[in-house]
This record gives structure tokens, sequence and C-alpha cells, in this order.
């Protein structure tokens, strides 16, 4: 069983690189959104069966695999963009970083004081990977939807960490935390459209002429 | 049946009327109609004061006290809220001061004429039960938490006319001093955390800690509630907040709110066993200074609200002064010079509580009738507004300390204190009754200058020439405060029957140890000759002149066609002695070059600047400032950079936490 983990939690890894390394919004947006998927069905797979844990994964996998997604392609599709041109920090210095941070995530786990279970386990180093190559993402584009990506591959590294209490985790928390996402995107969603009305663009490093002169 | 047993018990009442404070504005802020807003308001302010000031003199003289424990989800320990006599004490100025301005705004500010109505009443209710929130409580989360909410009313308040930059500019250094003053104050309630294990109020008399923490977090209580009682050199924000703010909201914060920073003192002084000498010191240093400097420098201001607000100043000055001359007199054992200063600045609280609304709604009319608040653009107000003049000059009379009125019997007490118990070991404290003879000086040059400029000789201005007498409802509450100051300048026994309970709460050893100096009959038969005087010789001038009046104007002085313009003005009146203050204040002339054979139109124009201001805190400032410049390009304005400032911080933990 963990080994099946273990592959879905590299492959997660993988995705990442993904979505650093591209510059088609549209498929960004579908990497993470397989991305979601699996890790949805990761709770089946490290936790014995429960209907609290089939509840998590079948409403995980609806969300962040289909309502989401759909919400961010008719984003695209409406903002009339495909491509993110010109990010601050380029695809392949990404990439290079994103190796980076992934390697520095697997000598931090090492030396976190995990209880003996959770030991041997890809989850925390796939974890803190997953949530640095999000900060990356937030960092170095400059559209106002990939920083929506970006915030929810940080999203997908919180909820790896979240996998390892999945069992001690009351259903209403889970529940919580999957609409503060939704919540999240909504907002988000918002912002983009005021930032495109108001700049006639949705690129983010306009919103420097907000601030106090 | 519960109902009417907590309607008989009068501390249930004064926290009835608390709540109904608060809620005074709240039908204002839903109801289409402003004006029936604005007049529930204000018959909710006078409700809660009938509510709470009987109740609040029958728990003051009845000697009652009690507390509550209010049921809070809060992990900051047991709620207490308490009224003890010191507290019921300091409750009476808002339930005086409150509904008056609140009668008073149903002329000054009414809803038809300014659409900040709606927010500015509710912020009064709002401010009215924040301060009596403070003094009530007796935990320092509740207290901090009510304090914050006094401030911020206090802020929505005086930026009423928010369009104005100079109003923003004032609200934004309100806010700032205020907030640094909080933060003293966090570190004081800390630190009492610290100390006594918990966040309520130790009890009177039990903080028995060693020399050096006592005397740092005296000097915190000082800076604190220092700045909120506009002691110098902490005063920087409230001239202009208090002059900027509509007039009955000035009346409020200047009246009541810096009162709240004297009560803080007087509360946290209560909290120790022993009070070193050195205190007193200080106390009474400040407060000679804050009196002497504030009132001088107002004697040099034009603006007439900034000139009551450094008068202010000057009268919190004097009240610090008699709580420093309070620990003086503890410290050395001298129970008599102890209660004379302590009679003294309680006393004096209540009579500024009394006279500087007054004299703020009179201004308030000034500039409603004038519409201006510049000094030198009034004159001949008096022949128009002969109620505002009349009131005007009971409150000018009262704030000078001068019989019959009010204030003269509270300075006597600080007279008689400084002068009469100088004793051999401390000579030094008869040189305090020097500076207050000063101080009074000053305070009268200053009123007349007031008086004299804005209601005496001939209009200056077209405005000024069509002003009209104020409205009932605004001439009302100045009336019954003037009243107030008559009463307590003739019957001064009166008022201090209710300083004597909180004495007692304070220094339970003096109560005894001293009587009042005051023969309550010879004080009355003195101010009452004294009004009489004044009577007949009004009378007997009027008689006089009757039948010829001059036909020329004032200040005509034999010319053919005067004009008001050759009067004297307001500056120059004080000019002289601005003269002699220029170190504390300093006035910037600004005129044109008058050249060639036939000059065209020159404009001179004045401002007077505060020393301390301009020549210390602003260059300061803007030096910090330059030197502080790389900070603000860290506010780059790229969301991008912000969340690697996030990354980076969040990477610097990881590292730190190994």
């Amino acid at each position: 069983m963990n080994s099946l983990a273990d592959q879905l939690l590299v492959l997660c890894l993988l995705i990442n690189f993904a979505v650093l390394g591209t510059s088609r919004l549209a498929f960004s947006v579908r990497c993470v959104a397989v991305q979601g998927v699996l890790l949805g069905t990761l709770p089946a797979l490290v936790h014995p069966f429960s209907w609290h844990v089939s509840f998590i994964v079948v409403s995980i996998i609806l969300v962040k695999g289909g309502l989401i997604p759909v919400l961010i392609i008719r984003a695209i599709k409406k903002a009339e963009i495909e491509r993110e041109f010109s990010p601050f920090i380029g695809y392949i210095p990404s990439l290079v970083l994103g190796a980076l941070f992934t390697s520095l995530a697997f000598i931090f786990a090492a030396k976190l004081p995990l209880s003996p279970e959770h030991e041997g386990l890809l989850i925390v180093p796939a974890a803190a990977a997953t949530l640095m190559s999000g900060f990356l993402v937030l960092m170095g584009r400059r559209k106002a939807i990939s920083q929506v990506l970006g915030y929810l591959l940080m999203e997908n590294g919180i909820f790896l960490f979240g996998l390892l209490l999945a069992d001690a985790m009351p259903v209403m928390v889970e529940a919580g935390a999957l609409l503060d996402l939704l919540v999240g995107i909504f907002v988000m969603g918002i912002v983009i459209n005021h930032i495109s009305r108001e700049f006639s663009s949705i690129d983010t490093s306009r919103l420097s002429a907000l601030r106090e002169e | 049946m519960l109902f009417f047993d907590m309607m008989r018990d009068p501390a249930s009442l004064v926290l009835c009327a608390i709540a109904l404070a608060g809620c005074s504005g709240l039908p204002g802020l839903v109801l289409r109609d402003g004006t029936l807003g604005q007049r529930l308001a204000s018959v909710a302010a006078l409700l809660s004061s009938l509510l709470a000031l009987p109740s609040l003199l029958y728990l003051l003289l009845g000697g009652g006290e009690a507390s509550f424990l209010l049921n809070w989800n809060l992990p900051f320990g047991p709620c207490e809220v308490a009224l003890d006599p010191l507290s019921v004490f300091f409750l009476i100025p808002i339930f005086l001061v409150f509904p008056a301005g609140s009668l008073y705004a149903l002329g000054y500010w009414p809803a038809a004429s300014h659409s900040s109505q709606r927010s500015v009443t509710f912020f009064y209710g709002l401010l009215a039960c924040a301060m009596a929130l403070v003094v009530v409580s007796r935990n320092g989360a509740l207290f901090m938490m009510s304090w914050e909410i006094m401030a911020l009313s206090g802020y929505f308040l005086l930026v009423a006319e928010h369009g104005e930059s100079e109003v923003r500019g004032a609200g934004t250094v309100y806010l700032v001093a205020s907030h640094l003053g909080g933060a003293a104050l966090l570190f004081l309630f800390a630190s009492l955390f610290m100390i006594t294990g918990g966040f309520g109020f130790p009890a009177a008399g039990s903080l028995a800690v060693g020399a050096g923490l006592a005397g740092a977090l005296f000097w915190l209580a000082l800076a604190g509630f220092g700045s909120k009682a506009g002691l110098m050199p902490l005063h920087l924000w409230l001239p202009s907040a208090h002059a900027n703010a509509p007039s009955h909201v000035s009346a409020l914060l200047s009246g009541v709110m810096l009162k709240i920073g004297v009560y803080g003192i007087l509360r946290v002084i209560s909290f120790f066993p022993e009070r070193p000498l050195w205190w007193g010191g200080v106390l009474t240093v400040a407060g000679l200074a804050s009196a002497v400097m504030g009132i001088c420098v107002a004697s040099a201001q034009k603006d007439i609200k900034r000139l009551l607000a450094y008068s202010s100043i000057e009268n919190l000055g004097i009240i610090c002064a008699g709580i420093g001359m309070f620990l003086l007199g503890q410290g050395t054992g001298n129970q008599r010079l102890a209660f004379l200063g302590l009679a003294g600045a309680l006393f004096h609280v209540l009579n500024h509580v009394i006279f500087k609304p007054l004299l703020f709604f009179c201004a308030g009319s000034v500039m409603h009738a004038a519409g201006t608040r510049d000094l030198d653009r009034m004159g001949g107000l008096a022949r128009r507004l002969p109620y505002t003049a009349f009131f005007t000059l009971c409150g000018a009379v009262a704030i000078c300390g001068l019989p019959p009125f009010n204030g003269f019997a509270s300075e006597m007490l600080l007279y008689l204190g400084f002068f009469g118990e100088a004793r051999a070991g401390q000579p030094f404290v008869a040189l305090g009754a020097p500076v207050l003879a000063l101080v009074g000086g000053v305070a009268v040059i200053s009123f007349v200058k007031l008086y004299g400029i804005a209601f005496l000789g001939e209009p200056r201005t077209a405005e000024a020439a069509g002003a009209h007498e104020a409205a009932g409802t605004m001439l009302a509450p100045i009336a019954v405060l003037a009243c107030l100051a008559l009463t307590g300048g003739l019957f001064p026994q009166l008022f201090l029957a209710l300083v004597q309970p909180a004495i007692r709460g304070l220094a339970p050893d003096l109560a005894h140890a001293a009587v009042l100096p005051i023969a309550p009959v010879w004080f009355a038969l003195a101010g009452g000759s004294v009004i009489c005087l004044a009577a007949i010789l009004f009378l007997f001038l009027n008689a006089k002149t009757k039948g010829r009046t001059a036909a020329a104007s004032t200040w005509g002085c034999g010319y053919l066609r005067p004009s008001p313009r050759i009067q004297y003005t307001g500056s120059s009146f004080g000019a002289f002695f601005s003269s002699l203050s220029g170190s504390l204040i300093r006035t910037r002339i600004t005129v044109g070059q008058v050249a060639g054979l036939t000059p065209a139109a020159v404009r001179l124009s004045y401002h007077p600047e505060e020393t301390l201001l301009h020549r210390v805190v602003l260059p300061v400032l803007n030096v910090l400032g330059i030197g502080c410049a790389f900070v603000r390009r860290l506010q780059h304005g790229e969301v991008q950079i912000y969340i690697l400032y996030i990354f980076v911080t969040l990477m610097l933990l990881l590292l730190w936490v190994h």
C-alpha cells in the first residue's frame, strides 16, 4: 500500500516541475487539477477504510479535480489569455530553483522530529516541496491567474501535511478547510475581475500603482 | 420582580445608563429621518443622565460601593466591573457633559446641514459609553478594550469634517499619539500581569513591589495617561485635535476625556501602598510646567478654539500639580498638605468639567454666528449675541480662577497648600504659589483677549456684522453649566462634599486628618457681595450713560471715516506678552514687499507656531524620515516581492528552529 502512496507522491513532485516549467496556463491548471485528484486519493491509501475518510476523498476529488479547475478555465477563456509572458523568474531558473527547494525539503524533513509511524514516508518532504513550489509560482509569475495556481499548489502542500492527521481530524475541520479554499478562489476571482477592469489587464505588477507614495 | 429589584439598586442603574449612552446613536444609524434620529439620541442621552446622576450622587454621598462580575468567555481572567468612590466621582463629568453636548448638537450640528451627523451622533454616545467603561473596569484587558474604543470614537468624531486636509492631519496626529500612549499602557498592564499573575487590578494599596519596578510602572503610567491628559511635552496632538473637532465634540474631549487620563494616574497610584516622595516631585514639576507653558502658548493664539485647547493643557497641569502636592504631603507626613493637594486637584477636575465645555459651547455659538475661528475676524459680537457674550464672560472669569466662580475655590485650596504648608524641610513647596499666580495672570491676559477681541468693539467682517444669537437648545446647556459654575463658586462645600468620598477612597487616613479650610458662610457672603458690587456698578454705569449715547463708533479716535480694521487685533493685543514668551511660541509673519511709487496690494499674515513642535519635534521627525527612507523602499508595491518577504521570513524561522 505504502509503496503505491509513495509512487503517487513522486508523481505529485513531478507535477510541481511541470507547473514550474510551462508557460501555458490551461496546461498548468490541468496539472494542478491532476495533482489535486492524486492527493484526494491518498487518504484512502494511507488510512484504513472509514466513512469519514471516504467522505474526505470524494469531496476533495470533486472540488479540487472538478469545481476549481472549471472555474479557472472559464476565467482564462473570459480573459482571453493563454500564456504567461515574461515572468519575473524565467522557466529554466524556476526549474532549477524548484529542484533546489525539493532537495532542501528532503533535508529538512530528515531533520524534523517526527513521530515513528510517519518516519520514512515521503509525505513530509513532498508537502514541503509542493509548498515551496507554490511560493515560487506566486513570486515568479505576473498574471493573476498564475497567482491563483500558486495559491492552489501551496494549499496542496498544506493538505499533504494534514494527511498525517487525517484520522484525528474531525469532518468539520476538513469541510472548513475545503470551504476556505473555495472562498479563497472566489475572492481571487473577484480580485482578478477588479484588476482587469481597473487596469484593463490582469498583470499583477500593475498593482504597484496602488502603493502609497 | 427581579427587574424592579434591579431598578432599585443605584449601581445597576448606573450600568444601565452606561449601556443606554452607548446605544443612544443606534436608532439614528437606521432611521431615514436624520433629525428624528438625532432627537432620539438627545432624549436617550438626557434619560441616561437622569438615571445615572442621582444614582451616582447617592452612591457617592451614601458611601455605597458595588462590584459586578461579567460573564465573558475571553481568556483574560474574571472581568470585574466596580463602582468605588473614585470611579463614581469620575463618572459624574461624563454624565454631566454628554447630555449637555447632545442637546447642544441639536442646534449646532443639525442633520439638515451636516451629512456627517449620523456618524457624529453615534460615536458621541459610544465615546461616552467607552469612557464610562474605562472608569468602571477593574480588569486590564477590559480596560484596554474600552480605552481603544474611546480613542477610536474620539478619532471618528474629530474627523467629522474630513473634507478638509487640516482636519485629516489633526486626526492622524491624534491617532498616532493616542496609540503611542496606548502602547505604554499595554506595557503597564503586561507588567502588572507578570507581577500579580492576572489581569484583574490589584486592590488599593496591595501592590508591594521593589522601588525600581514601582518606578518603572509609575513612568509607564505617566507616559500613557499623561499623553491622554495632555501633559507637556506629550501634548502636541491636543491643540489641533480639539480645535478641529466640532465644538460639542471638543467639549467632551477637552472636558471629559482628558480627565480619564487623570483618573488613570490616580488609579495606578492607588495600587501602591508606599508612594515615594519623588513621584510627588515629578508630578508637581510636570504639572506646574504644563500650566505655565500651556497658558503662555494660549495667550499668543488667534484661533478661539486653539486658545481654549491650550488653556485645557494649563488646567490639566494645575490638576496634576495638585496630585503631586498630595504625594509630596504623603511622602513627608504632612497630612494637611496632602489633603489640600488632593482636594484641590479633584475639585478642579469638577470645575474644569463645568467651565471648559461651557466655553467650548460658547465658542461653537460664536463660530456658528461669525463663520470663522479666527479671533481677528470677529468683533462686536456682544451686541449681536448678548446671551452668549454673558455666558462666555462667566466662563472666562471662572477659568481665570477669579471669584465668585468655581475656578477660584479650587485654586484657593492649592494656593493654601503651596503657601501655607511649606515646612522647614521643604521650603521649595512655597515656590508653587508664585507659579500658580503667574498662571492665573497669564490666563487673565488670554481671556481678556478672547472676550475683548471677539465680543467688544466693532465687527471686523461682514459675517461678524450679520451674526445672530444661537438657538435655545444651544443656550440651555450653556446656561445650566454657567449656573453650576456660579454654584461651585458661592457654595464650594457642595462640590467638596462630592470630593470627600473620593479622597477617602484614595487615602483613607486623610479624611479625618484635615478639615475644610473654608468657612462656608463667609465664602458665600464674599462671593455674593462681589456679584452685588458688579451688578450695582453695571446699573450705575448704565444709568449714567443713558440718554447721551455717543454716536461715533468705538475706536473712532476722532477720525471722520474710521474703519473697523483700525481696531486692536488679538495678535497686537498679545504681541507684548508673546515677545516675553518667545522661547515657547513664535509668531511667523509673512509679508509681501512694498516697492515702487504705486505699490500693488500687499498681504500680511501671521501664524503662531509652537517652538517645541516646529523647531524641535518636526525637524527631528524630518531627519528620522530621511534616515528611514530605505524602509519605504521595502514597500515596493509588487505583490510578488511581498510574497518573497513572507517566504524569506518563513525560511529564516525554519533555520532558527533548527
